[in-house]
C-alpha cells in the first residue's frame, strides 16, 4: 500500500534520523549512545523509508550492498586495534589523540572500534530486512 | 611484548573472513585466502606452542585492563595444543573443502563462516575470563548454525532444529550459571575465581553452580544424557563441515569441562566428579550401544563421538595427574582420528553416491588404498596397538586401574571392543562385501565429474591426518610427556592463577 503522506514524510525523516544516529554515535563514549545504538537508528531510518516508498527505492538510496557495509564495519573494527600494537601498548589498549576537535571532541581508536560497529549494525540490520522485504515479492 | 601473539589466533582468522567478505563474489579468491589463512594460523600457532613450552603460561590483558576487571587471553599448555590442533584441522578442512563443497555453499560465503567458526573455537580455548569465555560459544555456534543450516535440503534443516534449539537452550543455562556464579564470587576471571572458591562459604550454592555449568557444557560436549541433539544433525550437512564439527565443537564442551572441573570447581569432588563419572560410563556404553544399532556410515560415526567422549570424561572424573593427562591425550587423538573417518565417508560417498551400508560395497576390490586409509583412523578410534587411540585408552585405563574403579575398567574395556565391532561392520560392508550394484566397478556420475585436481585435494588431508595418527602411535612418548605437564599445570592452579593476576 503506497501512502502518500508516509512516503512524503520519510523523505525529511531520513536525513533527521540520520543525523540522530550520528550524534548518538559520537556522544557514546562517556555516555549513553555508541556505535551500535546509532547503527540501529540508522538502520530505523531506512527501514521507514523501505516501508514508504519499497525495497528498490530504499536500496537504490543506501547506494553500497549491506554486505559492503558489514565488511568496512568489521575491517574498520580490525584497524582500530593495530595503534595500541604499534606502540607498543597492550592489544586494543585506546590510543587517543591530543588535540580536541570541534563537535567530535577527542578522536582515538575507540572511536574508530565504534564507527565500525555502526556501520556493521546498520549493514545487518538492513541485510535482514531487505532480504525479508525480498522473500515478500 | 612477545605476549601479544597469542590474540593471533582468535585476530588472523577475522582478518581473513573480512578479506573474504571484501570480494565476496568471487568464490576463487575465498579459497586461496582461506588455504594461505589456515597455513599462516597454523604456523602462528606451533610457534606459540613453542613459546609456551620454553617460557610458560602466556597471558595477555586486553586493552590494558587489569585481571581482574578486564578479559585476560591465557594460553597455558592445554590451551596451546587445542589451538594446535584447531589450526591442523582447519588446513585439512581448507583442504578438503576445495576438493569437495559445491559452488553454491561456495558462493553463500562458505569459508568465511569457516573461519568465523575458528575464530569461535579459538577463543574459546584462549579466554581467561567466562562471560568472554560465553561470547565465544556464541560466535562458534552462529556460525556453525549457518555451516549446518546452509544449502537448505529438508535434512540438513531438520538437524538444524534440533541442534540449534537444543545448544541455545544450553546457553541460556550457561548464561544463567555465569550470572549466579558472579552474584556468589564476584568476579569472572578464572584464575581469580580458582584463588578465591576456596574461601566462599555458600558451598552448597556453589555446587549448584558447578552441576549448572555441568549441564551446559554436558550439551555441548554431548555427554550421556544431554548428547540427542548430535546424532540427529552431524550426518545432514556436507561432510567437511560434519568433520570440522566432530572433530572440533563437542571438544570444545570438553576442554571446557575440564578447565571448569580442574582450575576452579574442586572444592566438592566428591559430588561433582562422582557425577561426572557416572555419566562418563553412560556415555562410553550408550554411544557404542547406538552406534552398533545404525547403518548409516556418518550416524555410525557420530555416536562413536559420543562413547568416545565418554572416555575424556572419565579421565577428567578421575582427577588424577595420569587420567588428566590420559584425557587431555585422548583429545589430541580423537580429534585427529573423527575428523579424519569423516573425510574417509566422504570420499565413499563420492565414489559410491551413498552413505547407507547396504547399498554400498566393494571399495577395497578397486581401491585398496581408500580402504588402507580408512583402516588407520578406524583401527586407532578402536584402540588397536600401536596406533594413537592404543595410548590414549590405555593411559585413561590405567589411571582407573591405580584408582581401583574396576567397574569403569570392564566398561572401557568392553566399550573399546564394541567400537572394534562397529568399525569390523564399516570395513565389512563398505569395503570387504561385493558392490550390490553388480559386479563391475560402479561409479557414480558424480565422482567422474571431479577433476584431477580436485581428487588430490579430497585425499591430500587424508593422508595428512593419517600420518598423525601413525606419527601419535609409533612416538607417543613426546606427545604424553606433553599431556602430562599440561595436567599438572590444571591440577595445580597456582602458575596459572600467578600468571594471570600478574603475581609472584
Amino acid at each position: 500500500m503506497f501512502s502518500v503522506i508516509l512516503s512524503t514524510a520519510s523523505r525529511y525523516l531520513l536525513p533527521l534520523l540520520l543525523i540522530f544516529s550520528f550524534f548518538l554515535l559520537l556522544r557514546g563514549h562517556n555516555e549513553p549512545g555508541g556505535g551500535f545504538v546509532g547503527g540501529l537508528v540508522a538502520a530505523a531510518a531506512y527501514a521507514l523509508y523501505f516501508i514508504a516508498n519499497g525495497v528498490d527505492e530504499a536500496e537504490k538510496l543506501l547506494k553500497a550492498e549491506p554486505i559492503r557495509l558489514i565488511s568496512v564495519g568489521l575491517f574498520l573494527a580490525v584497524i582500530s586495534t593495530i595503534p595500541s600494537i604499534l606502540i607498543g601498548k597492550n592489544f586494543m589498549t585506546g590510543v587517543w589523540l591530543d588535540t580536541n576537535f570541534p563537535l567530535i571532541g577527542k578522536i582515538g581508536t575507540p572511536l574508530v572500534f565504534d564507527v565500525g560497529v555502526y556501520l556493521l549494525v546498520l549493514g545487518i540490520a538492513l541485510k535482514i530486512i531487505f532480504s525479508l522485504a525480498e522473500e515478500d515479492r | 611484548m612477545t605476549n601479544q601473539i597469542i590474540i593471533l589466533p582468535i585476530i588472523l582468522p577475522l582478518i581473513f573472513a573480512v578479506t573474504m567478505l571484501f570480494f565476496w563474489k568471487s568464490v576463487k579468491i575465498h579459497r586461496y585466502v582461506n588455504l594461505i589463512g589456515s597455513t599462516i594460523s597454523l604456523v602462528v600457532s606451533v610457534i606459540i606452542m613453542i613459546q609456551v613450552l620454553s617460557d610458560g603460561i602466556i597471558s595477555l590483558q586486553v586493552g590494558s585492563w587489569q585481571a581482574p576487571f578486564g578479559i585476560s587471553i591465557v594460553a597455558d599448555l592445554l590451551s596451546a595444543v587445542m589451538i594446535v590442533i584447531t589450526a591442523v584441522i582447519g588446513f585439512a578442512t581448507a583442504l578438503y573443502s576445495i576438493g569437495t563443497i559445491d559452488p553454491g555453499r561456495e558462493k553463500f560465503l562458505y569459508y568465511p563462516l569457516l573461519q568465523f567458526l575458528l575464530m569461535g573455537i579459538n577463543g574459546a580455548f584462549l579466554t581467561g575470563d567466562i562471560f568472554n569465555l560465553y561470547v565465544w560459544f556464541e560466535v562458534m555456534l552462529i556460525s556453525s548454525f549457518v555451516l549446518l543450516a546452509l544449502g537448505g535440503t529438508r535434512g540438513q534443516f531438520e538437524g538444524a532444529i534440533k541442534y540449534v534449539t537444543l545448544n541455545l537452550l544450553s546457553s541460556a543455562i550457561f548464561l544463567a550459571a555465569v550470572g549466579i556464579l558472579y552474584g556468589i564470587a564476584g568476579t569472572l576471571n578464572m584464575a581469580d575465581l580458582a584463588r578465591r572458591i576456596p574461601f566462599i562459604e555458600q558451598k552448597e550454592l556453589l555446587t549448584a553452580v558447578s552441576v549448572l555449568f555441568m549441564i551446559a557444557f554436558g550439551v555441548k560436549a554431548a555427554i550421556f544424557p544431554l548428547f540427542f541433539w548430535l546424532p540427529a544433525s552431524y550426518h545432514t550437512p556436507p561432510v567437511a563441515v560434519s568433520a570440522i564439527f566432530a572433530g572440533l565443537l563437542t571438544k570444545v564442551g570438553v576442554y571446557a569441562l575440564i578447565r571448569f572441573f580442574t582450575t576452579i570447581f574442586v572444592h566438592d569432588i566428591g559430588f561433582t566428579h562422582n557425577l561426572l563419572l557416572i555419566s562418563a560410563a553412560l556415555t562410553m556404553l550408550t554411544g557404542v550401544l547406538g552406534a552398533a544399532a545404525q547403518s548409516d556410515f556418518r550416524k555410525i560415526l557420530s555416536f562413536h563421538i559420543i562413547s568416545q567422549i565418554g572416555y575424556m570424561i572419565l579421565g577428567l572424573a578421575l582427577f588424577s595427574p595420569l587420567a588428566i593427562a590420559g584425557a587431555i591425550f585422548y583429545i589430541i587423538h580423537h580429534i585427529i582420528v573423527k575428523t579424519n573417518l569423516f573425510f574417509v565417508s566422504g570420499v565413499v560417498d563420492k565414489l559410491k553416491g551413498s552413505y547407507d551400508l547396504g547399498k554400498l560395497g566393494g571399495v577395497y576390490k578397486y581401491y585398496p588404498i581408500l580402504g588402507l586409509l580408512f583402516l588407520i583412523p578406524a583401527l586407532s578410534l578402536a584402540g588397536i596397538p600401536p596406533l594413537s587411540g592404543f595410548w590414549a585408552k590405555f593411559v585413561v585405563i590405567k589411571a582407573s586401574l591405580e584408582i581401583k574403579e574396576y567397574l569403569i575398567v570392564g566398561i572401557a574395556l568392553l566399550v573399546g571392543l564394541l567400537t572394534l565391532f562397529s568399525m569390523t561392520k564399516i570395513w565389512n560392508e563398505v569395503f570387504w562385501k561385493d558392490d550390490p550394484k553388480g559386479s563391475e566397478n560402479y561409479i557414480d556420475e558424480s565422482y567422474k565429474q571431479i577433476s584431477t585436481v580436485k581428487k588430490y585435494l579430497m585425499f591430500a588431508p587424508i593422508i595428512l591426518l593419517a600420518l598423525i595418527t601413525i606419527v601419535i602411535g609409533f612416538y607417543a612418548e613426546p606427545f604424553f610427556n606433553y599431556a602430562n605437564a599440561a595436567a599438572e599445570q590444571l591440577i595445580d592452579s597456582s602458575t596459572y592463577i600467578n600468571s594471570v593476576l600478574g603475581l609472584k
